[in-house]
């Protein structure tokens, strides 16, 4: 029986967490030393000294590139425990409320009118992704029926499939030969062109959005009740919840305007979390930022070295995510059925 | 009650009123109201309060005038669409009268903070659905939740309160077992816990046992029986008459969003009223010392 089901001892939990981040710190380590050069898979730590190269390899792309994995990880592992428990509903992500869908029409947008300069893109797709969310705010507001909860879930729908459709305008627009290919790769997401200037740009905005909803986790599991409950508890249900998303969003729509459209992450990891630590949120929380970053960094791992060419992280998030989903689905069922 | 009906149900609960601090009891005990004036004054009352849901909605509830002695239990029946919830809706501050007032502790109640409104006030909700498999312990801790900041974690000796409470309501066991593996009793023992551990002098209780058996009915009943006697004001509503007839020091008795009768128990469950309530024929007989409703073939 996982520790979800049976409530969870917090010493053996506690255990587990550190544990956790044990294993974080060791894979951000061994994915240091993995690249193809000078061969496939390890670079040899000696390499360090006495290869140039390696050395501005190791310390100038792959660094970078691990903080931004870990950013993006710890982001979209962490926003998507949140939502998952403002929202009450353990299938919500934050591709959620018109953010992801905001964040692609945004950098398509700039692809196809702005010049598609790396800057304008991501400026573009943050811009957007926010917007997507302050639009779904804005029409949940206007609905008259139906508590918070599912009038942002009607709102969030509404708005994430008009903005696709205009996504799909965009690219019916666009250059086949060159803007097309820039949004399909952008969508597809990847942490290939990332570089010290990137992590300098997004660790400003991600690390607090991160602190803040570290400090507010045993406040996540009062949000996680119905309003009238949360109510009678002395919480402003509505507020503090629309506080929470606004800081989850923000710091997605920082990670997802530098790496594109990474998929599942903040779907399946906030379940992995739970199983391990249990659902209070005082460790599922931090659970889903750790077992984010090792699932992202884990992934573009395997981006950047199973082939000689770069495999789009997206893409590889989203397979593995899913596999694990039906696991997770049929698994269920069985247990049902026995 | 009326107001003559809220001075006797006062007189008659009045030792518990003035030695609330003493009754409870460890550390879960009722804080005292600041200033013995407050001690005298009705735990809630509702003043000419009338309710509609929108601009043109048909009122819910009508010049509603009730006070609620300190100490004491009070059901609040009536059958369906009566407007039992929205009078706990408005007890507990989620709803905003449309007219009239609602008074705690003697003061208004727009006068409190939503964080001081929760440190008074408790609810107990019908069902307690819970989106995420916490513990009973954590779950009962959630009950910290006014007594704690936006940022505050709670702390050993919040986790204290909440193992105490847990022992008040024998579900010390079960601490570490997820919320939605208990039945339905056991769940509701454990909301009962949560305001306990939440520290409020009243306690605003949905239907407690509508979906419960008749052995976690009595469960939950004993329990709330407990809180009564400890000096805590319980409120709660129903439809069954026999749960008001069980535990109640005093009915209120609602009809289309009017009072009927507020009064002591004895005094409301009449087989003229009652019938006159639910439309059809009605008898109370006393078992026991007390009145036992039993509806007609």
């Amino acid at each position: 029986m996982s520790a979800e089901r049976r409530g969870c001892d917090e010493r053996r939990a506690s255990r587990r967490l550190w544990a956790i981040a044990g294993l974080l710190f060791v894979c951000a380590l061994v994915s240091a030393a993995l690249g193809r050069y000078p061969g496939p898979f390890l670079t040899p730590p000696a390499a360090l000294f006495h290869d140039e190269l390696a050395r501005n390899l190791i310390l100038n792309l792959r660094v970078p590139r691990i903080l931004a994995a870990l950013l993006l990880g710890a982001t979209l592992g962490g926003s998507g425990a949140v939502l998952q428990m403002v929202f009450r509903n353990p299938l919500v992500d934050s591709g959620f409320l018109g953010v992801s869908p905001g964040a692609a029409f945004g950098a398509s947008l700039a692809i196809v009118f702005l010049g598609g300069a790396p800057a304008a893109v991501q400026g573009s797709a943050a811009a957007f992704a926010l917007l997507g969310m302050a639009a779904s705010y804005l029409i949940a507001q206007r609905i008259r029926f139906g508590d918070w909860v599912l009038r942002l879930v009607l709102a969030g729908i509404i708005v994430s499939a008009t903005l696709s459709s205009a996504t799909g305008a965009l690219k019916y627009l666009a250059d086949p030969l060159k803007q097309l290919p820039d949004i399909t790769f952008w969508m597809l997401g990847g942490l290939w062109a990332i570089t010290w200037r990137d992590v300098l740009h997004i660790a400003p905005v991600v690390l607090p959005c991160l602190v803040v909803l570290h400090l507010m986790r045993w406040r996540l599991n009062v949000l996680s009740l119905r309003d009238e409950t949360a109510f009678s508890l002395g919480v402003a249900p509505g507020r503090e919840r629309l506080v929470i998303v606004v800081v989850a969003v923000a710091a997605t729509a920082a990670v997802v305007s530098k790496a594109g459209q990474i998929g599942w992450v903040g779907l399946i990891v906030p379940h992995i979390a739970r199983r391990l630590v249990g659902s209070d949120a005082r460790r599922a929380l931090p659970a889903s930022m750790l077992l984010g970053t090792i699932f992202v960094l884990a992934c573009d791992d395997v981006a950047r070295t199973l082939l000689n060419g770069e495999i789009p992280l997206g893409l590889l998030t989203s397979f593995v995510g899913a596999l694990f989903f039906l696991g997770v689905v049929l698994r269920r069922q069985a247990a049902v059925r026995s | 009650m009326s107001a003559k009906g809220a001075d006797n149900a006062a007189d008659n609960v009045a030792h518990n009123a003035a030695d609330n601090a003493q009754i409870g009891g460890g550390a879960l005990g009722i804080a005292p109201a600041v200033g013995a004036w407050v001690v005298r004054a009705p735990a809630l009352a509702l003043r000419d309060v009338s309710f509609t849901y929108g601009p043109g909605a048909p009122a819910v509830l009508s010049d509603v005038s009730i006070e609620v002695a300190t100490g004491s239990i009070t059901a609040v029946l009536g059958s369906n669409g009566s407007g039992k919830t929205t009078l706990l809706r408005l007890l507990l501050g989620l709803l905003k009268p449309t007219t009239g007032t609602v008074e705690v502790e003697g003061r208004p109640q727009h006068d409190y903070s939503r964080r001081d409104l929760s440190r008074r006030v408790g609810l107990v909700p019908q069902s307690e659905p819970v989106a995420f498999e916490l513990s009973v312990l954590e779950f009962a801790l959630l009950g910290r939740a006014p007594h704690l900041g936006l940022l505050d974690q709670p702390g050993p000796a919040d986790r204290a309160l909440a193992i105490e409470a847990l022992d008040r309501v024998g579900l010390t066991a079960l601490q570490h077992r997820a919320v939605p593996t208990l039945s339905g009793g056991e769940a509701q023992l454990a909301t009962i816990a949560r305001a306990l551990v939440q520290q409020s002098v009243i306690l605003l209780s949905d239907e407690p046992t509508s979906h419960l058996d008749p052995a976690n009915t009595r469960l939950v009943l004993d329990v709330l029986r407990m809180l009564g006697r400890e000096g805590r004001t319980v409120v709660f509503t129903t439809h069954d008459p026999n749960l008001a007839a069980a535990i109640a020091d005093q009915v209120v008795l609602l009809k289309q969003g009017r009072v009927l009768a507020a009064a002591s128990t004895a005094e409301v469950l009449t087989t003229e009223r009652l019938s006159a309530t639910y439309g059809m024929g009605i008898e109370v007989i006393q078992l026991r010392g007390r009145p036992l409703v039993v509806p007609h073939s």
